[in-house]
C-alpha cells in the first residue's frame, strides 16, 4: 500500500509542476498575443499604409521565405532521419553563395555574362548547388557518422564546431572582404503593377526566385515520394534497423539526404546574394537560425512543413515590423521570439511534427 | 597484405594529409608562422611543414600495422604517403607562384611562396620539399618502432622545447625571469638559443625516461583511495602559487591572468548548466551582458540612472539580476529537448544583444555607445584599476566560485542535476522536482556568469554591445568541453589553453576560432569527455561506447 501512495504522490507532485509551469506560460502567452493584437489594431486604426506598402511587403516575404524554406528543407530532412539539428547547414548554405559569387564574378569580369547571361546563370546555379553537397556529404563522413551513436549533446556540439570551422576556413581562404554579386541586367528590370494610386514594383529577379523555388520543391516532393531512394528516405526515417534489416543502405541514404539538403541550401545561397547582392563569411549564420526555426514551425521533420514554415517565417519578417508599427532592427526578435512562442505552445509545429513515437 | 593494398593504402593516407596540408598553407598559417622562431633558425613554419611529412607517414603505418607487422611494408607504405603529400605541397607551390590566385585565394601571395620555398630557387624548392616529407614519414615509423619508454621520453622532451621555445619571449619579459637574468648578469635574446634546446630536450627526455619507468598513455594514474585530503592539499599549495603570481608575472601578463579569471568564472558557470545539468545553454553570453550592464547601471555616474553606487553595492545586484533573467530565461525553455534548447538560447544570447545595439533601448543603456565611467572597485580605500590588484579581486570570485562548485557537485542537488542530465522522466519519477532542478542550474549559472560580467565592465571602465558577441559564449563552451565537461579541473586548464595562449601568441588569434570549431569536432570524435575529465563523465561515456549491442545507428 506504502508503495502505491508514493507512487501517487510522486505523479501527483509532477503533474502539480506541469500544471503550475503551463498556468504561467499560458498567461505570459495570453499577454504577448493581446499585445501584438493591440499593435495591430493601433496600426490599422492609424491607417499609415496603403495596400500598395502590404503587396510589396507579401512579395519580399515570399523571396525572403523562399530561401528560408529551401533552407530548412535541409535542417528538417536531417532531423527527421538523423533527430540531429545539422547545425553547420547554414555554413553549407553561405558556401553555396560563396561559390556562385566566384562563378559569376568571373563571368562577369570576362564579359562572358554580359553577352551570354542565361547559360552564365544556369552555370552559376549549377556550381553553387554543386559545391555544397560535396562539403555536406564531408562533413557528414567526417565529423557525424563516427557519432551516430554517442549521447546526444555530443554530436550537436560537434555540428556547432563544425559550423564554426566551416565559417573560418572560408573566411581564411577567400578573405575578410564582402563580395558583391554583380549586377545581371536581365534580372534588374521589373514590372509595375498599378494598385489603387500608387503603383508597386515587381521585380524579375523575385519571380524568378520564387519560381526556382516552387521548380525544387516539386522536385523534392516528386523524388522523395515517388523514386526508390525517395522510398528508402522515408524507411530509414521511420526505423533505421526495419530498414537495414530491409536491405536499405542506411549509411548511403543518409549521405543522399545530405546532399540534396546541401543542394537546395546552395540555391537558396545563390539566390540570396542574386537578391541582397553582399555575401560574407558570416552570412549563414541568421538565415541558418532562421530556416531552423522554418522547420520547427512547419514541424521539425515535415517536408511540406519545412516549405510552409519558411515562407511563413518570411511573410511574418516581411509584415510584422510594419504591422507592430516597430523598427526593422527588431525583424530578428521578432523571428526568435516566435521560434520560443511555438517551441513553448505547439513544440510539434504548426503541421505535426513527423516522429514515431519512439523518438519523441 | 599484398603489395597493391600498401601501396593503395599509402596513396590514401599520402592523399589525406595532402589535402589537410594543401589547406592548412592556404590559409596562410605556414607563412604567418615564419615570423615565429622556436630556436635558432627553426621557425614555426618548418616545423608545420615537418609535421605534414610525419601526419603522412604515421597516419599510413597506423593503416599497415592493423594487417601487417612487416616492416618493409611500413616503411614503403610511409614512404608512398610522405611523397603523395609532399608532391602536393610543391604542386601547390608551383602553381601559386606561376600564376596569380590572389583575387580567390587571399593568402596565395609571394609571402606564401618565400615561406613555403624556404628562401630557395623554385625547383629546387619543389625537392627539398618532396624529399623533406618522404624523409620525415621514414622517420616516423622509424619513432613508432622505439620502445614505448623512449618514445615517450623523446615526445616529452620535443614538446618541452616546443613549448618553452614558443613562449620564449614571453619567458623573458617576466618580471621574475628580469630579476634572476640580472642576478645572473646574462641578457637573453629574442630566440630560444640552439645549445639551450639541445640541453633542455636531453634534460627533459632523460627526466622522462628515469622517472616514468612504465609509460601509460591514455590511462589514468591510479591514485590513493583518499583522494580528497591530496585534492585539498594540492588546493591550497596552488592557491599560494596564485596569491604570489601577479607580482611575478608584470603587469601585462596580470592583465591577460584577470582575462583567464573572468573566463574561469564563466566557464565554471556554464559547467553548471551544461556539464551539471546537461542544459546545452549558447547563449550564455547574455548573461555575463547583463551582470556587465547592471554593475554599469548602477555604478556608473554617467548611466542612464546616474546612480553612482560602489562597486560593491552594485555587484550583489548584478548578480541578483543575472540570476533572475536566468530564471526568466529558464521558465519557458523547461519542457524543451536538448537540441531545441540549443538553439532557443542562442536565439536569446542573440535578442539580448540585438536590444542592446537597438534604438528602442538606446536612452536606458546607450546603444552602440555603451555605458561609460564603470568606476573601478575600491577595497579599503585601495583602487583595484591596476591589473596586479584586479587579480586577486578575480581570484578570490574564482575561488568562492570553485568552492560552490565543489560542494555543489557532492550534493543532493548536484546528484539531483546529474539525474536530469541522464534522463529527464527517470529522474523525475525519483521524485526530483524538475522545474526546481533546472531552474536552480540556470540561475547558479547566471549568477556566475553575472558576477563575471560585472568585474569585466569594472575593470574596462566602459562596457559595449560589441563585448557581448556569440564568440565569447562559444569560447565558453570551447573550454569547458575541452578541458572536460563536469570536470572543474578541467574548465581551469581549459581557460588557461584557450584564453591564455592566444594572448601570448598573438599570431594565433587569427586562427583562433577555426581552431575552436576544430577543437570542438576533434574532441567530440576523440575524447567527448575532454582533457580533464570527471571520473562520472568518463565512465559514462564509455559505457556507452562498450554497449556494442545496440542496434544499429541508435541513440
Amino acid at each position: 500500500m506504502a508503495v502505491v501512495s508514493q507512487e501517487a504522490q510522486v505523479r501527483r507532485a509532477a503533474t502539480m509542476q506541469l500544471s503550475f509551469n503551463r498556468i504561467v506560460l499560458w498567461v505570459v502567452g495570453l499577454g504577448v498575443a493581446v499585445l501584438v493584437v493591440w499593435r495591430i489594431a493601433g496600426t490599422a486604426a492609424q491607417g499609415l499604409y496603403g495596400p500598395d506598402v502590404w503587396l510589396m511587403q507579401t512579395l519580399n516575404g515570399l523571396v525572403q521565405g523562399s530561401m528560408y524554406a529551401l533552407v530548412a528543407l535541409g535542417y528538417t530532412m536531417v532531423y527527421g532521419i538523423l533527430l540531429m539539428i545539422n547545425f553547420a547547414h547554414g555554413e553549407i548554405f553561405m558556401i553555396g553563395a560563396m561559390s556562385g559569387y566566384f562563378v559569376l564574378n568571373g563571368f562577369h569580369q570576362s564579359g562572358f555574362l554580359a553577352t551570354n547571361p542565361v547559360p552564365a546563370l544556369l552555370i552559376t546555379f549549377l556550381v553553387g548547388m554543386g559545391v555544397p553537397p560535396i562539403v555536406g556529404v564531408l562533413l557528414e563522413r567526417i565529423a557525424y557518422r563516427p557519432l551516430r551513436r554517442a549521447p546526444r549533446l555530443v554530436p550537436l556540439i560537434c555540428a556547432i564546431g563544425a559550423s564554426f570551422f566551416l565559417q573560418q576556413a572560408v573566411r581564411l581562404l577567400f578573405g575578410i572582404r564582402t563580395k558583391v554579386y554583380p549586377t545581371v541586367a536581365v534580372l534588374s528590370g521589373a514590372w509595375t503593377v498599378s494598385v489603387g494610386e500608387r503603383e508597386v514594383r515587381i521585380q524579375h529577379m523575385s519571380v524568378l526566385i520564387i519560381v526556382i523555388t516552387i521548380i525544387l520543391m516539386v522536385a523534392l516532393y516528386l523524388l522523395v515520394r515517388k523514386t526508390k531512394i525517395g522510398k528508402a528516405m522515408r524507411a530509414v526515417a521511420e526505423d533505421k534497423e526495419a530498414a537495414a534489416l530491409m536491405g536499405i543502405d542506411v549509411d548511403r541514404v543518409i549521405m543522399v539526404t545530405f546532399a540534396i539538403g546541401a543542394i537546395l541550401a546552395g540555391a537558396a545561397g545563390v539566390m540570396w546574394g542574386l537578391w541582397y547582392k553582399q555575401v560574407i563569411h558570416t552570412v549563414g549564420f541568421i538565415p541558418g537560425i532562421k530556416a531552423f526555426t522554418s522547420a520547427v514551425l512547419g514541424g521539425i521533420g515535415n517536408i511540406p512543413g519545412a516549405m510552409m514554415g519558411g515562407l511563413f517565417l518570411g511573410l511574418v519578417e516581411a509584415i510584422a515590423p510594419t504591422a507592430l508599427d516597430i523598427s526593422t532592427q527588431l525583424k530578428d526578435v521578432i523571428s526568435f521570439g516566435l521560434l520560443v512562442i511555438v517551441l513553448i505552445f505547439r513544440p510539434s509545429g504548426i503541421l505535426g511534427e513527423v516522429l514515431t513515437g519512439k523518438k519523441a | 597484405m599484398n603489395l597493391f593494398a600498401i601501396v593503395r593504402v599509402g596513396i590514401r593516407s599520402g592523399l589525406i594529409v595532402g589535402i589537410v596540408a594543401v589547406f592548412i598553407v592556404l590559409i596562410g598559417m605556414v607563412q604567418t608562422f615564419a615570423k615565429r622562431y622556436l630556436t635558432g633558425d627553426l621557425t614555426l613554419s618548418m616545423v608545420i611543414l615537418l609535421a605534414f611529412g610525419l601526419a603522412a607517414g604515421a597516419l599510413a603505418a597506423r593503416q599497415v600495422t592493423k594487417s601487417s607487422p612487416h616492416l618493409g611494408h611500413k616503411v614503403l607504405a610511409a614512404g608512398i604517403s610522405g611523397l603523395i603529400t609532399g608532391v602536393m605541397l610543391a604542386a601547390l607551390l608551383f602553381v601559386i607562384s606561376q600564376v596569380s590566385l590572389r583575387d580567390v585565394l587571399v593568402n596565395a601571395t609571394p609571402e606564401m611562396v618565400t615561406a613555403l620555398s624556404l628562401g630557395l630557387p623554385l625547383s629546387s624548392a619543389a625537392l627539398t620539399l618532396v624529399g623533406m616529407t618522404v624523409a620525415t614519414a621514414v622517420i616516423a615509423v622509424l619513432y613508432g618502432l622505439a620502445p614505448p619508454r623512449l618514445r615517450r621520453a623523446l615526445l616529452e622532451g620535443l614538446m618541452a622545447v616546443i613549448l618553452v621555445g614558443l613562449f620564449w619571449e614571453a619567458i623573458i619579459g617576466l618580471d621574475v625571469s628580469r630579476l634572476v637574468m640580472k642576478f645572473l648578469g646574462v641578457k637573453a635574446g629574442k630566440v630560444l638559443p640552439l645549445p639551450g634546446a639541445i640541453g633542455l630536450l636531453v634534460v627533459v627526455g632523460l627526466a622522462t625516461y628515469l622517472l616514468r619507468a612504465r609509460p601509460h598513455l591514455n590511462t589514468t594514474p591510479t591514485r590513493p583511495k583518499s583522494s580528497s585530503a591530496w585534492r585539498y592539499i594540492s588546493l591550497v599549495l596552488i592557491a599560494g602559487a596564485l596569491a604570489a603570481l601577479p607580482f611575478a608575472v608584470g603587469l601585462f601578463w596580470s592583465q591577460t591572468l584577470t582575462t583567464i579569471g573572468l573566463f574561469t568564472l564563466m566557464g565554471l558557470g556554464l559547467n553548471i548548466v551544461v556539464g551539471m545539468a546537461g542544459l546545452l545553454d549558447l547563449g550564455y553570453v547574455a548573461f555575463y551582458a547583463i551582470g556587465a550592464y547592471a554593475l554599469a547601471l548602477f555604478s556608473s555616474p554617467a548611466s542612464s540612472l546616474g546612480l553612482g553606487l560602489p562597486f560593491w553595492v552594485a555587484l550583489p545586484i548584478a548578480l541578483i539580476f543575472a540570476a533572475i533573467s536566468g530564471i526568466l530565461l529558464g521558465i519557458p525553455v523547461l519542457r524543451l529537448r536538448g537540441d531545441y534548447l540549443a538553439i532557443v538560447t542562442l536565439g536569446f544570447g542573440e535578442i539580448i544583444r540585438v536590444l542592446a545595439l537597438s534604438d528602442v533601448l538606446k536612452p536606458y543603456i546607450g546603444g552602440p555607445q555603451g555605458i561609460m565611467e564603470t568606476p573601478p572597485p575600491y577595497f579599503f580605500g585601495i583602487q583595484l584599476s591596476d591589473p596586479r590588484y584586479l587579480y586577486y579581486l578575480i581570484l578570490a570570485a574564482c575561488l568562492v566560485v570553485v568552492f560552490i562548485s565543489l560542494r555543489l557537485n557532492d550534493s543532493r542537488i548536484g546528484r539531483a542535476w546529474i539525474a536530469v542530465r541522464e534522463d529527464e522522466d527517470v529522474a523525475q519519477a525519483m521524485g526530483i522536482n524538475l522545474v526546481a532542478a533546472k531552474l536552480m542550474a540556470f540561475a547558479i549559472g547566471a549568477s556566475f556568469a553575472g558576477v563575471g560580467g560585472a568585474i569585466f565592465a569594472a575593470r574596462q571602465g566602459a562596457i559595449f554591445p560589441m563585448d557581448f558577441t556569440l564568440f565569447v559564449s562559444i569560447n565558453v563552451l570551447c573550454l569547458i568541453i575541452i578541458g572536460g565537461m563536469g570536470s572543474i579541473p578541467g574548465v581551469i586548464t581549459g581557460a588557461f589553453f584557450l584564453i591564455g595562449l592566444p594572448e601570448v601568441l598573438r599570431e594565433v588569434d587569427e586562427y583562433r576560432i577555426l581552431a575552436y570549431g576544430a577543437g570542438l569536432v576533434i574532441m567530440m570524435l576523440v575524447r567527448p569527455e575532454g582533457l580533464l575529465p570527471s571520473a562520472r563523465r568518463r565512465l559514462e561515456l564509455h559505457e556507452t561506447e562498450a554497449e556494442e549491442g545496440v542496434a544499429y545507428g541508435t541513440r
